[in-house]
């Protein structure tokens, strides 16, 4: 277990080195300076610039810089960003707390509405049940999320005043509240966001584990278990759960690209402080630094779930538990 | 005559896929006396298992026992019971082996769970009380080390002990009838008649009736004292083991007895019953076995042999019952005449 | 025992006939159909010409109506045409980068396990690294730097970064056929290496590519209309589903219908491409010998 351990941190290491080195491509790759959009401005001289890429060290040969930026990469020195005239490890230290707030209650809440919903269908496939549920499951997920954000944020938050049109908190209140009160308040704005991304991945989940449900079904050992005396709903609950739970695993492993991904678009729409607004305004703003540093960050995000996601599973099939 | 412990009446259970019906069990019946092991031999698709998982009512669609069938245990009817009256009886009164034991258990749960759990449905003390009676029955079953194995899973145990565990799980409440479907098919030979000794051994011990299915003649002289003998969804022949081995009536029997290879004879061939099984779908007209049959004629042809009784524990469905000097000329069975390819 | 000629039979039989009798596929096609050609010929279908203006005061932002049954924006265009030549755009870009997609992962994944040993394992590792940046961040960080790039480098880029998953699923694939019993009954009789691979290969890979076309398309569709939304996807003049929806994003609260119908336009059309990917693996998928 340790051995297998170790080499997964391992192989997560050169994956990280291996986006780095990406990024920093893309960053020397990319036209123009990566100084934002404020060095564009015709009126500065070449002089000026000539200065500032020699203060950053960007007239050294590439190799060299490379090597700078793995370096600074590691020690956790992740740029400069000109749009925010701060260091980019101090903006993402600040944002990515509320993207992972949001996906962490978007992860659970999808995984109990998806398994939920998957349990009932496969209980009786080919019902009425079974093909409702699967419709607006397929529904869900081929709806791109910054849509159905936008339809959220028309239905709930402009059409019927439900919830708050946007962000983390009430800017104006939110510092006259007592504790319960704030944490009610950041619950009120982490509703409509993290219902988004929650009904599109419980789509997901939902359609995955209807399908690991049913093969398990058939198998012999659920016959064993109905000579038992098993009753139909310990057999689908217990019995073949616990061994359709085997490939959720996988997809706890890719909800982190997903709810990530969603998480740039909602973000956007609900003004939400995370790390995906973060990357859509420095878009805007031609920040290239904070972009690819995002990026990075996002890819590690990734990376490390995926390495959760190998070690539940050798903790959850006992047949994998015996190393080979 | 004892009450029988299980009697089965005219069972038909059929499988309805779209515009066909599979008359896979079309009316059988026999009876288990209390105590006794009744075999059930035929060849795959004869109906034989079919016949067990109705009798547990483990039959899902687009299968379903038809109307007229009745299953009488303990004073009641099987086939009408209701669900959670079936589940009682699951695993409690009588209980089931299945033939592949790797398949047969669940492999994310420890063995020991597994056959305990049987005795969390049925029972009423504690887990703790459960998990030592399943410690209790892998220790009668002669599973070394009980204690350790129950907490191993079924793919770190071997076939032969992966069976005894589902023999454990099928006697953890001491049922009355325990239906084996092809216990041992599975198995290595030499774990074959570990298998099937400790069978015997167990019923002796505690009593427990037997209804062993099977396609293997070996096993059946082994274990069984009554035995009926399948064919395309019938009974086409009952009587005790002894009988049954030195007196067999049913030319197809009779076909299954030739058929098992002879160690020390010299034979350059082995001796098969030519033709096939015919589909579920489509039984033949007048007798099943007719094209397969060394001795048959135009009755078999025109009408469908019932059960005649050859003698008191002895029945046999051929119309050689009431025509038995046509045994002493027989012919290529119709399928060599007709030329149809085995 | 397999032989190839009964199978390849059953497949031709079988499969238009399951797939007719897969009441889900036909209303997927259907629907598919629905949408597809319309867009297609939108020079046909259009009510008016996408980019005409004409009564900025008089006809703007209206709401869905007889003569606009999608309402228009504030430049007083139709909406309805717009989504029409959107679509024709947008189903373009996704059906041409699946294409190329679906090309390159099969090619990897056949390479890679054709030619097996060292080589096969630094393709993977390489894929491993490639399947660790999520495709949306690396597309945005590549399109925030190369702004404006024409349409056919776009569909170029997403093209790239999508055949990870296919070329798995083509390299399992290979794997399991090499070893088959009938390619090395086929070896044993003397066929050549690569023909007999190549022969018996091509049709067991059949099925993962086409149903990761099929659902390839809708997930290209709906990653460039999330690019277009942020910017960085489609720009003006031309005008995809997702960049329709980002005119309107900022008056969602009072313009609904701008953003409305473009995206309901994109949730039909994925719909319609999975249910046909899902119809198409079930159809196509060997049924498995019961005992």
């Amino acid at each position: 277990m340790i051995a297998y351990l170790t080499g997964r941190l391992a192989q997560t290491v050169v994956v990280v080195v291996l986006v780095t080195t990406i990024a920093f491509f893309l960053i020397h790759a990319a036209p123009g300076d990566p100084f934002g959009a404020a060095m564009e401005n015709p009126k500065v001289t070449e002089a000026v610039r000539a200065q500032w890429r020699a203060s950053y060290g960007l007239d050294r040969p590439l190799p060299e810089q490379f090597v700078k930026y793995i370096a600074s990469v590691a020690r956790g020195d992740l740029g400069w960003s000109f749009s925010r005239q701060r260091p980019v490890a101090a903006v993402l230290k600040e944002t990515l707390p509320n993207t992972l707030l949001l996906m962490s209650v978007a992860l659970v809440a999808s995984f109990i509405l998806g398994i939920f919903l998957a349990v009932l269908q496969a209980m009786k496939p080919k019902s009425l049940t079974d093909k409702i549920i699967g419709g607006i499951s397929l529904f869900l997920f081929s709806m791109p999320e910054f849509w159905l954000a936008l339809m959220a944020l028309f239905l709930l938050a402009y059409h019927f005043p439900v919830f708050p049109i946007g962000g983390m908190r009430d800017e104006v209140m939110h510092s006259s509240y007592g504790f319960g009160g704030r944490v009610a308040d950041i619950l009120r704005h982490t509703v409509l966001p993290a219902l988004t991304l929650t009904l599109l991945y419980s789509a997901v989940v939902a359609r995955y584990q209807r399908a690991a449900l049913l093969d398990a079904l058939p198998a012999e050992y659920i016959k064993t278990a109905r000579a038992k005396g098993v009753t139909e709903k310990s057999i689908v609950r217990r019995h073949a759960l616990r061994n359709a739970l085997l490939p959720i695993i996988t997809l706890f492993g890719l909800a982190f690209p997903a709810l990530l991904t969603g998480a740039v678009f909602v973000e956007k729409v609900f003004a939400w402080p995370g790390m995906g607004g973060v990357i859509v305004s420095s878009i805007d703003s031609r920040d290239y630094p904070l972009l690819v540093a995002s990026v990075i960050i996002g890819s590690v995000l990734v990376a490390f779930g995926s390495l959760i996601a190998d070690l539940l599973y050798r903790v959850a099939d006992p047949r994998l538990r015996d190393d080979h | 005559m004892t009450e029988p412990l299980l009697s089965v009446e005219d069972l038909r259970t059929y499988f309805h896929t779209g515009a066909e019906v599979a008359k896979s069990v079309d009316c059988v019946s026999f009876t288990v006396a209390p105590g006794e092991t009744l075999g059930i031999v035929g060849e795959s698709g004869c109906g034989k298992s079919v016949t067990a998982l109705s009798i547990l009512r483990l039959i899902q669609q687009p299968g379903r026992i038809e109307r007229g069938s009745k299953i009488m245990f303990e004073g009641k009817d099987l086939v009408t019971l209701d669900d959670s009256g079936m589940r009682d009886i699951r695993g409690n009164r009588i209980s089931m082996i299945f033939q592949e034991p790797m398949s047969a258990l669940n492999p994310v749960f420890t063995v020991g769970d597994q056959v305990a759990e049987v005795a969390r449905i049925h029972g009423s003390g504690s887990r703790q009380q459960a998990w030592d009676r399943a410690v209790e029955m892998l220790t009668l079953t002669g599973i070394p080390a009980p204690e350790e194995r129950a907490k191993s899973y079924p793919h770190q145990l071997s076939g032969g002990m992966r069976q005894r565990v589902l023999i454990a799980m099928a006697l953890m409440m001491n049922p009355a009838l325990v239906i084996a479907d092809e216990p041992t098919t599975a198995l290595d030979v030499t774990i074959q008649a570990q298998i099937l000794e400790l069978l015997v051994d167990l019923q002796k011990k505690f009593g427990t009736s037997i209804l062993m299915i099977t396609h293997d003649l070996g096993v059946i002289a082994e274990t069984a004292s009554r035995v009926i003998v399948m064919y395309c969804g019938e009974v086409v022949e009952e009587a005790d083991v002894k009988t049954l081995f030195e007196a067999a009536h049913h030319p197809y029997t009779e076909g299954l007895m030739h058929a098992m290879p002879q160690l020390g004879e010299p034979r350059s061939r082995l001796n098969v019953i030519p033709g096939a099984v015919p589909p579920p779908t489509d039984w033949p007209k007048g007798c099943r076995f007719r094209e397969r049959c060394p001795y048959s004629w135009e009755l078999c042809e025109q009408e469908h042999p019932p059960l005649y009784q050859i003698s008191e524990a002895h029945t046999s469905r051929c119309h050689l019952a009431i025509e038995p000097e046509r045994r002493a000329h027989p012919h290529p069975p119709l399928v060599e005449q007709l030329g149809v390819p085995a | 025992m397999i032989t190839e000629v009964p199978l390849a039979l059953w497949r031709k039989h079988s499969v238009a006939r399951r797939l007719r009798a897969n009441r889900s596929a036909i209303a997927a096609i259907a629907l598919m159909l629905a949408i597809v050609i319309p867009c297609a010929l939108a020079p046909a279908f259009a009510p008016y010409d996408p980019t005409a203006q004409p009564d900025i005061i008089g006809l703007r932002s209206q709401p869905p109506s007889a003569l606009h049954p999608f309402g228009t924006d504030p430049f007083s265009r139709d909406v309805l045409s717009r989504v029409l030549y959107g679509g024709r755009l947008s189903l373009s870009i996704a059906l041409v980068a699946t294409l190329l997609s679906v090309t390159l992962g099969t090619a990897y994944g056949a390479i890679a396990g054709l030619v097996g040993g060292v080589v096969e394992t630094v393709m993977m590792r390489i894929l491993d690294a490639l399947l660790s940046i999520p495709r949306l961040l690396l597309l945005i960080a590549i399109f925030a730097a190369w702004r404006q790039l024409p349409i056919a480098s776009f569909i170029l880029i997403v093209g790239f970064t999508g055949w990870y998953g296919l070329s798995r699923i083509v390299r399992g694939q290979v794997l399991a056929i090499k070893h088959e019993e009938y390619v090395l009954s086929a070896r044993a009789l003397g066929a050549g290496r690569t023909r007999t691979l190549i022969k018996h290969i091509l049709p067991n890979i059949l099925t993962p590519v086409i149903v990761a076309t099929a659902l390839g398309v809708g997930h290209v569709i709906l990653l460039e209309a999330g690019l277009s939304y942020l910017g960085i996807g489609v720009q003006p003049p031309a005008a995809s589903w997702g960049s329709i929806i980002q005119d309107g994003a900022d008056q969602i609260a009072t313009y609904w219908w701008i953003s409305f119908f473009p995206g309901m336009a994109i949730v039909l059309t994925v719909m319609a491409f999975n249910a046909l990917g899902d119809a198409l693996r079930e159809a196509l998928e060997p049924r498995r010998a019961k005992s």
